[in-house]
């Protein structure tokens, strides 16, 4: 039997919280609450931004450390708050008063039963998992395991977005898929200028202003998050 | 030429600016002297890119095929923002609060229209993704502009799958960094054309897989089946000038960076894989439009699924790959801005009109329209090939470049869809145009034109397709050639 070596600490490091991406993104799915869905999407973030500042002292990609504070800042503190704030405007106006801010109830928003959903979630996965490892595509910083891991993220994040009924999930679905997209970036291209990350974080703030926005038109005409009544237009 | 270009980049962004601040009438006035300087300021680019590329401040690059898809944006920016002085008038009177709808509609049709713009003419693959990205967000909140719930759920519909389409075109670019990286050290900052010209050295797998997800990510804002979903609800429900730019140019703009990513895939894979997929997504597009057009009760819808099958028609030409090919595609981006442009312009007019954008609450326009009728009844002929229109010339190209590279059997694919298109599209029309509506409420209709605002820009259309289909100008010609040359050298 040929013995396997172990991982370094480093590598090994970086893929667990690489699947503690994944994992975040599985926890979407059952959460019955807007709010711990957006504590769950901060967590998310913060893994990724954690996983930017390992690679920038392994690396040293000095440039990382400041992406990874930007991307902190921008995914674990601003869009979450404008995401609750969204939630305390709903729950204000909203037709259950008592609901009280954040208590936004989506548990039955889901179009197939949870255990089906996770179901199709983990095949999902596994495609883009063994799909993108067959690729044979080097990172030159993190562990191959990693690549695989952030492309199934992004492919989860369809199944979220394309399983849930209202809104706000869908927009966090999207959210999620842009972290999946961190991710990858982070394993093939942590060279990438600072530059461009920077324009990427701010073209993200503009789409979830936008996003904030519509959700809002959506609410203020429907008086509800579900996308139920989106089935106007068709043929 | 600097100076032309940071003029284009900024005058549309003040005009925003302005819009912003200003009352109405002048917000009107700003915006049309602005969109018609624009097609000016790209005419001037034309004769020097039919020389050479410009590039300035490392961030911009035009080039041929830029100023191309330049033409196109400016021109129907410049109709757009003239028709919408017509397209306006009569709210002003009915709504209290008009004056609040005007600064939002003008500022966003100048910022919709400056980040087109700003597009073509970035050197860099990630800035490219970026100006994008901002055009989805900014359309996106133009189609919600309308208050109605057809337009909110329109407006959700389409940010959703265009941010996700998007997010799969950012993975493209992420992967063409790597592609880049490998060959041109880790400094590389995904300018194009070193890019390019790395070429065959590129490693392949990773540019396969950029170019998959670009057409799959940009494809999702072009409106390729299967991922167009989204187009026909935000083209029926945005504001009639807002329909004119997202079939014109915002389609063309996204079909640009696929053709960005193409030129990368033939120069590194050669022409087969890339040709191949963007076929398979061409002739799926052109079958399921042109079997929707039958289809249709809502007319602005009609003309969304136009937009669709003529998107798989550029897809098609595309991949036949030969010369002419090439300049019929290129031609038919600028003659189906032109044709499409007219043809939702004519529509809005048609809906002003009648009350109503149901197919069926339509009839007789040709009588009751002495102008429009007529024009608009012109730019359906054109939008079906009809000659001697700009896109009768420019898919006979794409035909003949078909057999040429003895792509039979898709050429006939093409020419048989094409012409089922045409026969759903003609019927349609012909009914709202030629057919008189026996009820009361459309027989107390009265002849006459809403407004001449809205004919003008559409005359100046039909002369734009006349002269694109029966003798384009020489410059143009000079353009069309060097784009071609820069499309086809990789290959």
């Amino acid at each position: 039997m040929s013995a396997v070596a172990a991982p370094s600490v480093y590598a090994g490091g970086a893929s667990v919280i690489a699947v503690g991406v994944l994992l975040a993104e599985f926890g979407m799915f059952r959460q019955a609450l807007l709010r711990d869905q957006v504590r769950l999407y901060a967590a998310q973030s913060a893994l990724i931004s954690v996983l930017a500042v390992l690679v920038a002292a392994a690396r040293h990609l000095p440039e990382l450390y400041v992406l990874g504070a930007l991307s902190a800042g921008l995914k674990v503190v601003i869009v979450p708050v404008v995401l609750r704030r969204l939630l305390r405007g709903i729950g204000r106006d909203g037709a259950d008063p008592d609901a009280g801010p954040g208590w936004t109830e989506i548990a039955g928003s889901g179009s197939l039963s949870l255990a089906s959903t996770v179901l199709l979630a983990i095949a999902v996965a596994a495609f883009g998992f063994f799909a993108v490892g067959a690729m044979g595509i080097h990172s030159p910083v993190l562990p191959p395991i990693a690549l695989s891991i952030s492309v199934s993220v992004a492919l989860v994040a369809f199944v979220l977005m394309i399983m849930r009924r209202d809104v706000a999930s869908q927009a966090i679905g999207f959210l999620a898929m842009e972290n999946g997209i961190s991710l990858t970036a982070l394993v093939v291209a942590a060279g990438m200028p600072l530059i461009l990350e920077v324009a990427f974080l701010f073209d993200l703030l503009v789409a979830v202003v936008v996003f904030e926005l519509l959700i809002r038109v959506h609410h203020g005409r429907a008086d509800s998050l579900s996308t139920a009544d989106l089935t106007r237009l068709r043929g | 030429m600097l100076v032309v270009v940071l003029l284009l980049l900024c005058a549309p962004f003040a005009a925003a600016l302005v819009s912003l601040r200003a009352p109405a009438r002048i917000a009107q006035a700003v915006t049309a002297v602005t969109g018609v300087a624009c097609f000016g300021l790209v005419l001037a680019l034309v004769p020097a890119a039919s020389h050479h590329d410009l590039a300035y401040l490392s961030y911009l690059r035009i080039d041929a095929v830029s100023v191309v898809f330049l033409l196109a944006t400016s021109f129907l920016y410049g109709a757009v923002a003239v028709y919408s002085i017509g397209y306006l008038a009569r709210s002003r009177d009915a709504d209290p609060g008009f004056s609040r709808y005007c600064r939002r509609f003008y500022a966003g049709l100048n910022l919709f229209a400056w980040t087109m713009l700003a597009a073509p003419m970035m050197s860099n693959l990630a800035l490219l993704w970026i100006a994008v990205e901002v055009t989805t967000v900014l359309s996106a909140l133009l189609v919600a502009i309308e208050d109605t719930d057809g337009a909110a759920e329109a407006a959700w519909k389409y940010i959703l799958i265009a941010s996700a389409g998007l997010g799969l075109a950012l993975l493209a670019t992420i992967f063409a960094y790597y592609a880049g990286a490998q060959v041109l050290g880790t400094h590389y900052d995904l300018s194009f054309g070193p890019l390019l010209q790395a070429g065959g050295r590129l490693p392949h797998t990773p540019v396969r897989l950029a170019f998959v997800l670009a057409v799959l990510g940009f494809g999702t804002k072009m409106g390729l089946v299967p991922v167009h979903t989204w187009l026909p609800d935000a083209h029926s429900e945005a504001p009639t000038p807002v329909s004119a730019l997202l079939s014109g140019s915002l389609l063309a703009v996204s079909f640009y960076a696929i053709l960005r990513y193409y030129q990368v895939a033939v120069a590194a894979l050669g022409p087969r894989f890339p040709r191949d997929v963007l076929l398979a997504f061409g002739v799926a597009s052109l079958l399921l439009a042109a079997l929707y057009l039958f289809d249709q009760r809502d007319v602005k819808r009609l003309l969304a699924y136009s937009s669709v099958e003529h998107m798989g028609i550029l897809a098609i030409g595309v991949s036949f790959g030969v010369p002419i090919a090439l300049a019929g595609v290129l031609l038919h981006v600028l003659a189906h801005a032109a044709a499409k442009g007219n043809a939702f312009m004519g529509a809005g007019v048609l809906v002003r009109k009648f009350g109503g954008k149901r197919i069926s609450a339509i009839g007789g326009g040709l009588d009751l329209l002495p102008w429009s009728g007529p024009l608009f009844g012109i730019a359906v002929l054109a939008l079906c090939a009809m000659p001697p229109f700009g896109i009768f010339r420019s898919e006979f190209e794409i035909v003949q470049g078909g057999f040429a590279a003895s792509s039979n059997a898709a050429a006939a694919v093409l020419i048989v869809l094409v012409t089922v298109a045409f026969l759903g599209l003609s019927i349609t029309v012909n009914r709202m145009l030629l057919v008189s509506r026996a009820d009361g409420q459309a027989a107390a209709l009265s002849r006459g034109e809403p407004s001449t605002w809205m004919v003008v820009p559409v005359v100046a259309g039909v002369v734009a397709l006349l002269v694109l289909g029966v003798h384009p100008p020489a410059e143009l010609t000079g353009l069309l050639t060097r784009a071609v040359h820069q499309l086809g050298a990789a290959a």
